[in-house]
């Protein structure tokens, strides 16, 4: 090899490794999130996000309502498992959510942002995120105390009342909060022993799935959270109507989905909680009143005195 | 060598037949992929359901038990009283009288297992006697084990003529013979037991008993479909099915339906020719008839257990 054949040979190396910087995008897939694993939709269907100034920004999937259905039979198969750990396992794992959220706040941010939030808007959200989430954790071996009572009554009675988890709960997250909206409906019900179906926000989904992606890491049993995207018109009957889901939480305040809401979970007796404030940054959605919403009052007469 | 009883003699198949296993898994998941869609899945569940030996094999089954489980044998569901009656309530022996009781003036056949079940390992003599014993008691059929160990100690000879021997015993009784196709191993075993069973005087060959891991799979049922076929060209007899254990949801029954129409034709779509032993199969083929009924997807908390 001449010198000048071995001096091309260099520059084309160079010119390879500068072809190499500019390297293709690498894009996630936003999949849903079920049983602790990433299927895509059976339905094989998905949605094109797109950014302000139209720019695509990824494929979200477009859930079906059997995908609906697998995720409710996870959910179903976690519960007893979840219900019966110790409270205050409980609030270790939601306390981990919280560690794992935080070290991945600037992928969040960057989430947020990509959706049309200003970088202190993200920043505010994703930190509430992480609070609230710490918040809850606190709470799930505290609320019991608070809210159980031993009650007086006339006959020769010991009668007291404490909370157990309603079961399967069906969230329809708020569609104007991506991520604090979400952790504010889910944190309480499973702070409290449920295991949920979420349906996440259609026009921002990224945060969600990623979340996703902290519950993988956070010792959470699979099924306890199940997320899925799609659209809330094809599903919200189905959520609605489901006889092994025991509670629903309704986040808008869309009349019409109120009511069908309302009419189809009468069949089995579901309970309905209908969130219709959309200030997820206010005082009131942090209260441990949010977790009482899904729990049941057992009250036990026990004989004395005989 | 010899067997000295002259009328237990059998004619064992003249070869015996060596399985690919990799075509067999390749056929078994095309079975899997046929859409079948409501008004064909609701007949095809319904046709489920009149094949269903609905199951209680507890060492702790009391009569009462096997009360409860008549009672939902006679009435599946008293929403939809149009349902066929399923083919057989599947019990230990001593409670063959119980289920008589209950079942008297029905078309519901009672299966009594026999021939020390699960193990089979008791003496020939003592396996007569029972099964004599059960059949007069009431039982319309018998499901007895094969000797397993002899099997393996390639005594096909003894395996032969106890089944010949009990369906003897069985007088105007069906005979199942169980395989227990889980300790088998190999498929090329499962192949050469059914040919054993079928010579010697079986009516229904059965994959397992359902206390052994693994139970009935879409793969030994196939096989032993696959020798029913061949003993149906061979003599003109047309042999039973059943597998056993394992099969918990409609969907998987409707997998083994499409694999018995493919595999044997429409002459075996009968419960005379092809029945399923399960417990929970039930409920969960109830479930998907009332979804398509009322649209709404089902919580086995409105079935009723047995």
């Amino acid at each position: 090899m001449s010198k000048a054949e071995r001096k091309a040979e260099v520059v084309d190396l160079k010119d390879r490794a500068a072809a190499r910087q500019e390297r293709l995008p690498v894009l996630k897939t936003y999949k849903l999130f079920i049983d602790g694993k990433f299927p895509r939709s059976e339905s094989e269907r998905y949605y094109a996000l797109t950014s302000a100034n139209g720019e695509s920004i990824a494929n979200v999937q477009l859930g079906s309502r059997k995908d609906f259905r697998n995720a409710v039979v996870a959910a179903r198969k976690a519960f007893p498992g979840w219900a019966g750990r110790t409270a205050y396992n409980r609030g270790q794992i939601l306390y981990r959510m919280a560690e794992m959220l935080e070290g991945r706040r600037a992928q969040f941010i960057e989430e947020l942002e990509t959706l049309g939030a200003s970088r202190s808007e993200a920043e505010t959200e994703t930190a509430m995120a992480v609070d609230r989430l710490i918040y809850y954790a606190g709470w799930a071996d505290k609320f019991q105390q608070v809210f159980s009572s031993v009650n007086p009554v006339a006959s020769s009675h010991f009668n007291f009342s404490m909370l157990e988890p309603t079961g399967v709960a069906a969230l329809l997250a708020p569609e104007d909060s991506g991520l604090l909206g979400l952790i504010s409906v889910v944190a309480p019900a499973v702070a409290g022993g449920n295991s949920v179906v979420v349906l996440a926000s259609h026009s921002k989904p990224l945060a969600a799935i990623t979340f996703s992606e902290v519950l993988h890491t956070s010792d959470l049993p699979a099924g306890v959270i199940n997320i899925l995207t799609g659209t809330r018109k094809e599903l919200l009957k189905h959520f609605a109507s489901h006889m092994d889901v025991n509670a629903l939480v309704y986040c808008g305040s869309d009349a019409e989905e109120i009511r069908t809401v309302q009419l189809e979970a009468a069949e089995n007796l579901k309970r309905v909680v209908i969130e219709e404030n959309s200030d997820w940054q206010s005082e009131e959605r942090q209260s441990p009143y949010t977790i009482l919403a899904t729990q049941e009052v057992k009250t036990t007469w026990h004989p004395i005195g005989l | 060598m010899p067997r000295n009883n002259a009328a237990l003699a059998v004619t064992l198949p003249p070869q015996f037949v060596p399985i690919d296993e990799v075509g067999i898994d390749e056929r078994v998941s095309r079975f899997s992929k046929r859409s079948i869609k409501k008004s064909s899945k609701v007949q095809a569940l319904k046709l489920a359901l009149s094949m269903l030996d609905l199951t209680t094999l507890s060492a702790h089954d009391t009569p009462e038990r096997v009360r409860q489980l008549c009672h939902k044998a006679k009435n599946l569901l008293e929403t939809m009283p149009e349902l066929p009656h399923v083919g057989a309530v599947c019990v230990y022996g001593p409670l063959v009288k119980v289920a008589k009781e209950v079942l008297k003036g029905t078309k519901i056949h009672i299966a009594a297992v026999s021939t020390a079940f699960p193990s089979g390992m008791a003496p020939l003599k003592t396996k007569l006697i029972e099964t004599r014993q059960f059949v007069a008691d009431g039982a319309d059929e018998i499901d007895m084990v094969i000797s397993r160990g002899k099997f393996f100690e390639g005594d096909y000879d003894y395996v032969a003529d106890e089944i010949a021997a009990v369906k003897e015993a069985c007088g105007k009784a069906h005979l199942k013979v169980i395989l227990e196709t889980g300790e088998l191993n190999t498929l090329d075993n499962v192949r050469r037991a059914s040919d054993i069973a079928m010579h010697a005087g079986a009516d229904f060959i059965k994959t397992s008993t359902g206390k052994v891991q693994p139970a009935a799979t879409p793969q030994v049922t196939l096989v032993m479909l696959e020798a029913i076929r061949d003993f149906y060209y061979a003599t003109g007899k047309k042999i039973g099915m059943k597998p056993a254990g394992g099969i918990a949801t409609a969907k998987q029954a409707l997998h083994y339906l499409v694999m018995l129409r493919e595999t044997l034709g429409e002459a075996w779509l009968t419960p005379d020719l092809f029945r399923f032993g399960a417990s929970k199969l039930a409920n969960d083929i109830l479930m998907q008839l009332v979804k398509e009924q009322t649209g709404a997807y089902q919580s086995i908390d409105y079935f009723s257990m047995e």
